[in-house]
């Protein structure tokens, strides 16, 4: 199946060279547009070590690795391997000397891949994923549903969930600042949905070389393999070690906000607009009810939020973004004064319940705070639509207790 | 980031192998990494080292028995990760070698796929499988290179089913270079691993690697066991170019394979005869002789 543009529309990274940033405004695809900011960013180390990555094709990633892979790098190469378990490792192999390193998955993709995932945080490799979230199978299914990328959260990697094809861009190009950055050095994952975002088109303002070229400085993996100073690279450790690589994991998970902070001034400095940072708030000061929702999701929700305050309702939503490292006190913070909390998960953990749930349930842990109910909505793909929304608006409305996760089914 | 535990200093590193390493007494890596420091002396070279004894042989952070740079990759990954560092090499024109040293386990088994699609692409990478038949770092479990008969702790009765041939699987593959390697045959080792160096693309050694630990041997009688593997015929040395000319180095010389066999006690309880071993290493070898009279290397690429 395959909808949406071609991908092979435009495929040198070099001849994208516009005259004004105005002329930057395309149509184009999710996918094309995750591509080709790839793309731009592993050229951008052409005067450094290059770059070079591992792709495998997975529905709805598919037509990223094939951008890549059609594209003229000056000094690149995308390898077509033979599963997502080797494009993670040539990734670590190629970042361990010392290049700039991307790649692109999916649902099933991203399970077989999971050992090099955790391999790849664990040797500090600031490799950036893109996550095409689709439903994990069997049963097959290619639509959307955020449990692919959510399985990794235990993983040494910085999340972030993106709501549209701007945002997609503009968090691919900070992904690359932030994993680089010698203050984190740890990879870093951009989801966006399946479908919703990988395949229709949305008009983005798209950089030009020169300018990404201005925002990513050369890539330096500090400790990269070389012979002047041989080391070895992730060897055996004992205990204590492990705990400290460990604690230096979290540490450089605590750093990520306020590092951010700083690409998100560059950012503006170079492309002149301002990108989404960790969460977006809208209308919390005065809300008594809040819901909170990551991608597309987030989307719809605050199209009916709008339409509800026009009514008089006091609501507002969090549109979350970062997701590793989690901002716990932010949510506290902008949570623990509202009456009522609806969280809508686009996953399932069997057993538990949403996973964004399970996460502003611990970071409201030990606090006074909201009714805190979980709606798992939009399984497999299931067109969350503005009146399933405004259903589960009227059901947090009559609760005066939370329950169990609600399963809220939506039409096919 | 400087002092986060995960790179382990090399601090007196003028060998490839260090004095220190963690090696059992007698283990074929020994011999096998020394001889590889030699005949690469001249070069730079990257190891890529998957879970196996070979990636203890380095001891634990933060000093390593690596004395040049190396990886410790995940199991299955050798070949995808060297893949990674080989093409970072060749874009910056390093003049390195990588060179993946890996056991049966991540080579027959567990990285079969790896292995398999790096060779395919020809990636630029000297692949060495040291094959001591068993997975050694696990504490002795079969694999696909366990010969039929040996016990193991997942054969205790015997292994049922015969050896994997890792080297036709690679010459299947077309790789420019593939040859076994013995450590009892120091100058056949070091002409082979010279001709390695100089061939680009995907170059297959695999090594008969001597594991008294594993083979339940006598750790002074490793390298006479090699010897006799290759003289009773039961490892044949030889090199296949391109994937289609070979080239025998050594001829059997009618030893029997009785007193191989003797000493391990991986064979006391094998239910496999001596005679039935002695007829598949003459079908082998009616196979092996017949491919080199048909397809013989050109001299020219076999010239060293
Ligand atoms: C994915 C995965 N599965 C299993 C293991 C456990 N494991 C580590 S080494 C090894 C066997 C290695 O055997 P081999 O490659 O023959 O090398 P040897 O230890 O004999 O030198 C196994 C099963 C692992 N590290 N990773
Ligand atoms: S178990 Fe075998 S292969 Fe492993 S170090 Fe000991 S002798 Fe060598």
């Amino acid at each position: 199946m395959r909808i949406g543009m071609p991908a092979r529309r435009h495929l040198s990274v070099r001849v994208i060279k516009r005259k004004s940033p105005t002329m930057g405004k395309e149509l184009v695809t999710g996918n094309h547009a995750a591509g080709r900011t790839l793309a731009m960013a592993g050229e951008a180390n052409r005067k450094a070590r290059g770059c070079a990555c591992g792709a495998y094709p997975i529905t709805p990633q598919t037509e990223i690795i094939e951008y890549l892979r059609a594209c003229e790098l000056t000094k690149g190469r995308i390898v077509p391997v033979e599963s997502e378990h080797s494009a993670m490792a040539v990734c670590m192999g190629a970042s361990l000397a010392g290049a700039r390193s991307f790649t692109a998955s999916s649902s099933n993709g991203l399970s077989y891949m999971t050992e090099n995932v955790f391999a790849a945080g664990y040797y500090r490799l600031p490799i950036v994923m893109i996550a095409v979230n689709r439903t994990l199978g069997p049963p097959w299914n290619i639509w959307v549903d955020q449990g692919d990328s959510l399985a990794l959260r235990d993983a040494p990697w910085i999340q972030f969930y993106v709501e549209s094809h701007q945002d997609l861009v503009d968090t691919i190009l900070m992904a690359f600042r932030l994993a680089e950055d010698h203050r984190i050095l740890l990879p870093t994952m951009v989801a966006m949905d399946g479908f919703v975002t990988s395949h229709t088109q949305m008009v983005v303002d798209l950089p030009d070389q020169e300018q990404v070229d201005r925002y990513l400085p050369n890539c330096d993996v500090p400790h990269r393999l070389r012979s002047d100073h041989p080391t070895t690279v992730g060897g055996l450790t004992w205990p204590s070690e492990t705990e400290r690589h460990r604690k230096d994991l979290q540490r450089a998970m605590e750093r990520v906000p306020d590092v951010l902070d700083e690409a998100i001034d560059e950012f503006e400095n170079v492309f002149d607009r301002k990108p989404h940072g960790i969460l977006s708030a809208e209308h919390v000061e005065d809300a008594d009810t809040i819901f909170v929702a990551c991608n597309t999701m987030a989307r719809t929700l605050r199209g009916v939020i709008k339409k509800r305050r026009e009514s008089g309702e006091r609501i507002g939503m969090i549109k979350a973004k970062m997701f590793r490292p989690f901002p716990r006190k932010a949510y506290r913070d902008l949570l623990s004064r509202a009456k009522k909390v609806g969280v809508l998960d686009r996953n399932h953990s069997p057993g538990s319940g949403g996973i964004f749930w399970q996460e502003i349930a611990a970071s409201l842990q030990g606090h006074s705070g909201p009714l805190l109910q979980d709606y798992l909505v939009g399984l497999g793909g299931g067109d969350v639509t503005p009146e399933v929304i405004d259903e589960i608006i009227d059901d947090l409305a009559k609760r005066n207790q939370a329950g169990e996760p609600v399963w809220k089914e939506v039409a096919a | 980031m400087t002092d986060t535990v995960i790179s382990s200093e090399c601090t007196q590193c003028e060998t490839l192998l260090r004095p220190g390493n963690t090696n059992c007494a007698g283990c074929g890596m020994s011999i096998g990494l020394q001889w590889l420091d030699k005949a690469l002396a001249g070069d730079k070279t990257y190891l890529v080292i998957p879970a196996c004894c070979g990636i203890v042989t380095a001891g634990a952070f933060p000093t390593t028995a690596y004395g040049t740079p190396t990886a410790a990759s995940t199991f299955a990954s050798a070949a995808a990760i060297a893949t990674g560092i080989s093409t970072v090499v060749d874009l910056n024109k390093d003049d390195h070698i990588t060179t993946c040293w890996a056991g049966d386990g991540g080579t027959y088994d567990i990285g079969m796929a790896t292995i398999s699609a790096a060779a395919e692409r020809n990636e630029n990478l000297l692949y060495i499988c040291y094959d001591n038949e068993i997975y050694g770092n696990t504490g002795g479990q079969r694999s696909s290179a366990t010969p039929e008969g040996v016990a193991t702790t997942t054969t205790p009765k015997g292994k049922a089913e015969i050896k994997k041939d890792m080297m036709a699987i690679m010459a299947s593959h077309r790789i420019p270079y593939a040859a076994t390697l013995s450590v009892a045959h120091h100058a056949d080792f070091m002409r082979k691993l010279e001709i390695a160096r100089r061939t680009k693309g995907f170059r297959f050694l695999l090594m008969l690697s001597p594991c008294p630990t594993g083979w339940k041997s006598e750790p002074a009688e490793s390298v006479s066991l090699i010897d006799h593997a290759v003289r009773s015929g039961l490892f044949p040395l030889y090199e296949v170019f391109d994937g289609l000319r070979y080239r025998i180095n050594i001829q059997p010389d009618g030893t029997p394979i009785d007193a191989y066999l003797e000493r391990q006690r991986r064979y006391t309880n094998s239910t496999v005869e001596p005679k039935i071993l002695q007829r598949h290493i003459e079908s082998q070898w009616q196979y092996l002789n017949g491919m080199a009279k048909t397809f013989p290397a050109d001299d020219e690429r076999a010239a060293l």
